[in-house]
């Protein structure tokens, strides 16, 4: 098991930039998630590291060793790809053989690790059946099986539970953590999925148009995003527009909006500040005054979603529509139409640099 | 009701009509290799004579021969070339490959005499002239275009992603295709191979053109033995090259269940 260091990894195809200079640490044994919108440069940045595709420039490194020469075959690691490719013409248990088999190992010894990778993710019956005979669920954790066995240096999984409904993918989710754990794996982990790089990755790298956007901790990134893009795409984000203050920004309306945290940004100069929906107070105006600085500003509701749980208002101010979720605690709910007042504190508000 | 029943006896009827014009003509051939006669006389009289007679015709016996044994080899080497090639043309982009698929298809469609000729002409002129080694060579170019379309045909229901899974679980190219590609792309090759075969075996006009006297195949020779004055060996023969072929054919489909693989 090992670290993986991209260094500066460039990589076109024709006048198209899939990757452009991008350089990220995942150390030893983290579980990874490469997020981005499709065309990001994600799934390229994978092969990179898998070893189908060389950059054009960079390095990358596998346990401290260059391997961006290294074709795949050689890398030593394992891969599960999105609609599982498992071999049809062999059963569950010569599949998770593969790679066992391929470097002529002794038969007892494959099929000992064949049954203890089966063991582990709960299909040690089914060795016999084919890959056609399973479900979807099954056919994912044969996969993982077949990537694991060889005991890889590094796990690739390429949007593994996107062909998952629903209830399954959550089942997986817990599934494939509890494993990795298991094992200790380094795990890189592409998806497109914001829940599913929230709730399963030690750390998340955010691309977009083949550049590394923001990379950190699931917590710090929602917390402090450090672009509107990084704000709007993990999670859902109120995004002001203004100048700088020095501790936050004056919209065009003289309103100032305080921020706590975020860049620093001199004053005068175009900024912008984040602040997630689950964060703002809706109040009809009389209620409590907050602490001084609190940011405030009047709208009116034009529309509410009750989910339930929570309740989404969309609040119009200034030409501008902001959203509030509001946790039903069985208080009072707002109608449409309705004069508000939204209240936040500066520690909610990140600010960001244009 | 009336009108069902009728358009059902017209069906059995047009089935029977279809299979008789298929299969007629070969069955009185066949009956007629057991039947005494030379000039097709009856009543039928039992007699296995034209068989014994064909076992002494050596010129027929050794031309069969030929024949066999250009077919296997054809369809061996046309069926590796041919695989190779669609490999080839499925993983590898390069430039005038659209070019080279499309050129493919002509020699399927040119007629036989004049790629006999053109074959004939050539031979001479690199100096392999006419005889056995020519005829193959004939061959296994008019199969290699079959095989190519029937393999790559195969190898369009193939997922790319095998190949990749295959190869980051650290299998080289070789055991990549062998234990992969292959086994996929097996009822296509196998079926590539049938038609090799059938290219070969039943191949007349480019045959005619470059055999010699002594060098020659059975659809030639039978054409020869005909003109020469028809004898009923050649319904012994052509009886027991149906029933050896129709064996194989019926084989074949049995082991390999075509579009039903799964």
């Amino acid at each position: 098991m090992a670290g993986v260091q991209v260094a500066n990894v460039s990589r076109s195809f024709g006048a198209h930039k899939a990757l452009d200079d991008v350089s990220i640490d995942f150390a030893d044994g983290g579980f990874y998630a490469l997020l981005g919108p499709s065309g990001s440069g994600k799934t390229t940045l994978l092969r990179q590291i898998a070893g189908f595709d060389f950059p054009d420039a960079g390095r990358i490194a596998i346990g401290g060793e260059s391997v961006e020469r290294v074709p795949v075959e050689k890398r030593c690691i394992g891969m599960v790809f999105q609609n599982y490719a498992l071999f049809p013409n062999m059963s569950v248990a010569d599949n998770v053989a593969f790679g066992l088999s391929v470097r002529g190992e002794p038969k007892a010894a494959i099929a000992a690790e064949v049954q203890r990778a089966l063991d582990l993710v709960q299909l040690g019956k089914l060795g016999g059946r084919r890959p056609h005979q399973l479900s979807g669920g099954q056919r994912q954790r044969v996969a993982l099986a077949r990537a694991i066995v060889t005991k890889p240096r590094v796990l690739l999984l390429d949007e593994p539970l996107g062909a998952l409904d629903k209830a399954l993918r959550v089942d997986m989710q817990i599934e494939l953590k509890r494993i990795q754990r298991e094992i200790g794996i380094t795990t890189i982990f592409v998806t497109h999925d914001q829940e599913e790089a929230l709730t399963m990755s030690d750390r998340i790298g955010i691309l977009r148009d083949g550049r590394l956007v923001q990379e950190g901790p699931p917590e710090e990134i929602y917390d402090r995003p450090q672009s509107e893009f990084a704000a709007t795409f993990l999670g859902d984000a109120n995004i002001f527009r203004g100048d700088a203050t020095g501790n936050g920004i004056m919209l065009q309306d003289g309103t100032t909006i305080n921020a706590a945290s975020g860049a620093s940004v001199p004053a005068g100069a175009k900024a912008s500040c984040a602040v997630r929906p689950e964060r703002i107070q809706i109040s009809t105006g009389a209620a409590k005054p907050g602490s001084a600085d609190a940011n405030t500003l009047k709208g009116q509701v034009s529309k509410r979603i009750f989910a339930g749980n929570s309740s989404t208002y969309f609040v119009d101010r200034d030409g501008q529509t902001l959203k509030v979720i509001v946790q039903n605690t069985g208080a009072e709910r707002l109608v449409e139409g309705q004069d508000v007042v939204l209240r936040w504190s500066p520690d909610s508000t990140v600010l960001i640099g244009v | 009701m009336a009108t069902t029943r009728i358009l059902e006896w017209l069906g059995r009827f047009y089935i029977v009509l279809l299979l008789s014009f298929l299969y007629l003509p070969i069955v009185i051939m066949a009956a007629m290799s057991f039947n005494a006669s030379p000039f097709y006389q009856l009543p039928f009289e039992w007699t296995t004579d034209w068989y014994s007679s064909l076992w002494q015709n050596d010129q027929l016996i050794v031309a069969t021969w030929n024949s066999i044994e250009i077919a296997v080899i054809t369809t061996i080497i046309s069926t590796m070339l041919g695989s190779m090639a669609s490999l080839a043309l499925y993983r590898y982009e390069f430039r005038g490959k659209r070019f080279l698929q499309a050129l493919l298809f002509p020699p399927i469609a040119i007629p036989w005499l004049i790629t006999g000729t053109a074959m004939l002409i050539f031979f001479f002129g690199v100096g392999i002239g006419r005889g056995l080694v020519a005829i193959l060579l004939g061959h296994v170019a008019l199969a290699l275009p079959y095989v190519i379309v029937v393999v790559s045909a195969r190898l369009q229901t193939f997922a790319p992603e095998l190949e990749e899974a295959a190869r980051s679980l650290g299998a080289n190219q070789w055991q990549v295709t062998m234990r992969v590609t292959l086994p996929w792309i097996m009822p296509g090759v196998i079926a590539g191979g049938l038609f090799a075969f059938a290219v070969s075996f039943d191949q007349f006009v480019v045959s005619y053109f470059l055999s010699t006297p002594g060098q020659t195949t059975l659809p030639v020779e039978i054409y020869a033995a005909i003109r020469k004055g028809f004898t009923p060996e050649i319904n012994a023969v052509s009886t027991i090259i149906i029933v050896v072929s129709m064996a194989l054919m019926l084989l074949t489909a049995r082991f390999f269940k075509f579009g039903g693989e799964k």
